[in-house]
């Protein structure tokens, strides 16, 4: 059953392109990948261990940004691709020191300051950044012979990336480092007595949280040819938390269904009112007041509740009682 | 030489202002244990408030505060209303303040259009005044002064006053107050309405010096974030302190080093949180 759902799921996904004849629908579907990649990362922290970021734009505008300034240096895509992602590796790992000084709401608010700081610098350090106007870049890579410069061409290099995205994240949230990320997630002190190092642990899932943030941020900006200042705004970082938080932190699918709600209610917005921020800030405050474990988990629930009721098990407790979320 | 103390002048005046903004997001945070985050859109709405109240007719001080009062009401709305459903719960606090912000922000957006909009000086506070061989605004000082009786103010009030003393045990250990027969959830409420109104007041003050626009909001939340970081939360002198060293670096920073001036504002804070993690003169968490 599951790997069937899966390998269905796979083919669906593949063949994109082929049933969905228009590149508008197909560019979204790539933006849906894009972010669910970015969203993904950013799970590690939120879902996984606990520590809410809400600087994580930043990571991702510095991947762009830097890989943009080295494109335009003239480096090879290769080299581009390497550099941005060792560049946001380094800021990912000044972020974590400096945000690890504190956890719950003290690493809400150093995160905060620390995006903040990029949308500063790349707002100002108008020499390096352009300012405002942002940077443009005027080539596209064709990794393996793939031209990414049609619709559809793009849209299989992301999903490449995606899959290969939610492999290596599912192996890490499965392994034993995964199982002791959770473990300091909700009881640092056990954790800490048993004589795990709390902190490298939360260090090592903040650096991997970053570097697919990067991921995200070189696919946007090979997506977009253009990084500007908004990329890194506070607002950028919110959109990517409403993602994880609407879709159910702490799951693996839970993300991917969160960027795609985002993207989708995005383009359906923007299509009728020119007004994203009022809806962005509207279902915030109705998922958290409302739902506050996430769209998938509540569906979750859900089924397994009927389920229970439609064939109920001897000697079997009921599932999908309210479990305590991340948020 | 003259230039450095007209710098020096302007600093102490925006430090003044971040005070008014930046005491009201320390006293909830030190309270309510959450930053809220809509603090920087209920300055910016304050200022709105204050520019279509002056534009009704009224003149700059009644209008100051008759918007501080409006957004006291608004803030006072949030924390029935909407933070009063998630108790205990601060991480969804914050998250409900962070996507009213966002709210609060479109809606000015439509209100009052994307044009920054003037707010005029008082008549009777316009050009300057010599204050020994130097020249400063003298509407800059008048906000010097505001925000000194106001320091005066809400020093006397959580000194003074038996509604002080229990705010001060409401930050000190909630839980304990809450034994001894303080109704703490009041004082939420209480607290919440006057930092609200404190900053929708210091948005209408602001309007001459800064003027109104639409990211606003976003300018000034970082500001107050960087003011109680350094400072320590919920403690006046921390918030009066930390106003003034960021007045200065910021107002420093952009004369200076203008390309790097975020860097200028954000570096001592991250130095202070590395040396000293609860602020300068915040009490470390129990």
């Amino acid at each position: 059953m599951r790997t069937l759902t899966l390998s269905v799921s796979l083919v669906l996904l593949a063949t994109v392109p082929l049933w969905v004849a228009n590149d508008y629908y197909v560019n979204i579907a790539t933006q849906i990948l894009l972010y669910a990649v970015f969203a993904l990362g950013l799970n590690l922290l939120v879902g996984y261990a606990g520590l809410v970021s809400l600087g994580h734009a930043g990571l991702f505008g510095i991947a762009a940004y830097a890989g943009a300034i080295f494109i335009n240096g003239g480096a090879d895509h290769l080299i581009a691709v390497i550099g941005a992602l060792a560049v946001t590796l380094l800021a990912a790992a000044v972020f974590a020191v400096l945000a690890l000084r504190g956890t719950g709401l003290g690493f809400v608010m150093i995160t905060v300051a620390l995006g903040q700081i990029v949308w500063g610098v790349a707002y100002r350090w108008i020499s390096i950044t352009n300012g405002d106007n942002g940077v443009s870049i005027t080539t596209q890579p064709s990794p393996f012979g793939l031209s990414l410069a049609t619709a559809s061409g793009f849209y299989w290099a992301t999903l490449l990336v995606f899959l290969a995205a939610v492999l290596m994240i599912w192996i890490f949230v499965g392994s034993p480092f995964g199982a002791s990320l959770r473990g300091t997630r909700d009881q640092p002190r056990r954790m800490n007595a048993l004589g795990y190092h709390v902190w490298m642990i939360r260090f090592l899932a903040f650096l991997f949280s970053g570097l697919w943030s990067g991921v995200a941020g070189m696919l946007f900006l090979y997506y977009n040819q253009f990084v500007s200042p908004q990329v890194v705004a506070l607002s950028a970082s919110a959109e990517a938390l409403l993602m994880v938080i609407a879709g159910g932190t702490g799951t693996l699918l839970g993300p991917i269904a969160g960027a795609a709600l985002v993207v989708i209610m995005k383009n359906v917005a923007s299509a009728y009112i020119s007004r994203w921020n009022l809806v962005l800030g509207a279902i915030f405050v109705a998922i958290v007041i409302f739902m506050p474990e996430g769209l998938v988990p509540g569906s979750v629930r859900l089924w397994y509740w009927v389920r229970d009721r439609l064939y109920p098990r001897e000697g079997e407790p009921v599932r999908g009682a309210r479990q305590k979320s991340g948020v | 030489m003259n230039l450095w103390l007209v710098l020096a002048g302007n600093s102490v005046a925006f430090g003044g202002l971040l005070f008014l903004l930046s005491a009201g997001f320390s006293l909830i945070f030190g309270l309510m244990r959450i930053p809220n985050l809509t603090h920087g859109s209920l300055f910016m709405l304050g200022a709105y408030f204050g520019t279509s109240l002056i534009a009704a007719g009224f003149s700059f001080w009644p209008a100051a505060i008759a918007a501080g009062i409006g957004v006291a009401i608004l803030g006072g709305l949030i924390e029935r209303l909407l933070l009063r459903r998630l108790p205990g719960a601060e991480l969804a606090q914050v998250l409900v303040t962070l996507g009213l912000s966002f709210m609060i922000a479109d809606l000015c957006l439509m209100g009052w259009g994307g044009d920054p909009i003037e707010i005029a000086t008082p008549p009777a506070l316009r050009g300057a005044t010599r204050v020994a061989t130097v020249a400063f605004p003298t509407y800059r000082l008048a906000v010097i002064a505001v925000a000194a009786i106001i320091a005066a103010g809400l020093w006397g009030l959580l000194d003074r006053t038996r509604l002080g003393a229990m705010i001060r045990a409401g930050v000190d250990d909630p839980a304990m107050a809450r034994v001894v027969g303080i109704r703490v959830s009041r004082l939420f409420t209480i607290v919440f309405c006057l930092g609200a109104g404190l900053a929708g007041f210091a948005g209408v003050i602001g309007g001459p010096i800064l003027s109104v626009y639409p990211g606003l909001d976003q300018d000034m939340l970082p500001l107050a974030l960087v003011v109680v970081i350094l400072g320590g939360s919920g403690s006046l002198v921390g918030s009066f302190v930390g106003s003034f060293v960021v007045g200065f670096l910021y107002n420093f920073g952009q004369a200076m080093l203008p390309e790097l001036a975020y860097v200028v504002l954000f570096l001592p804070m991250l130095i202070v949180l590395v040396l000293r993690p609860q602020g300068l003169f915040g009490r470390a968490a129990p």
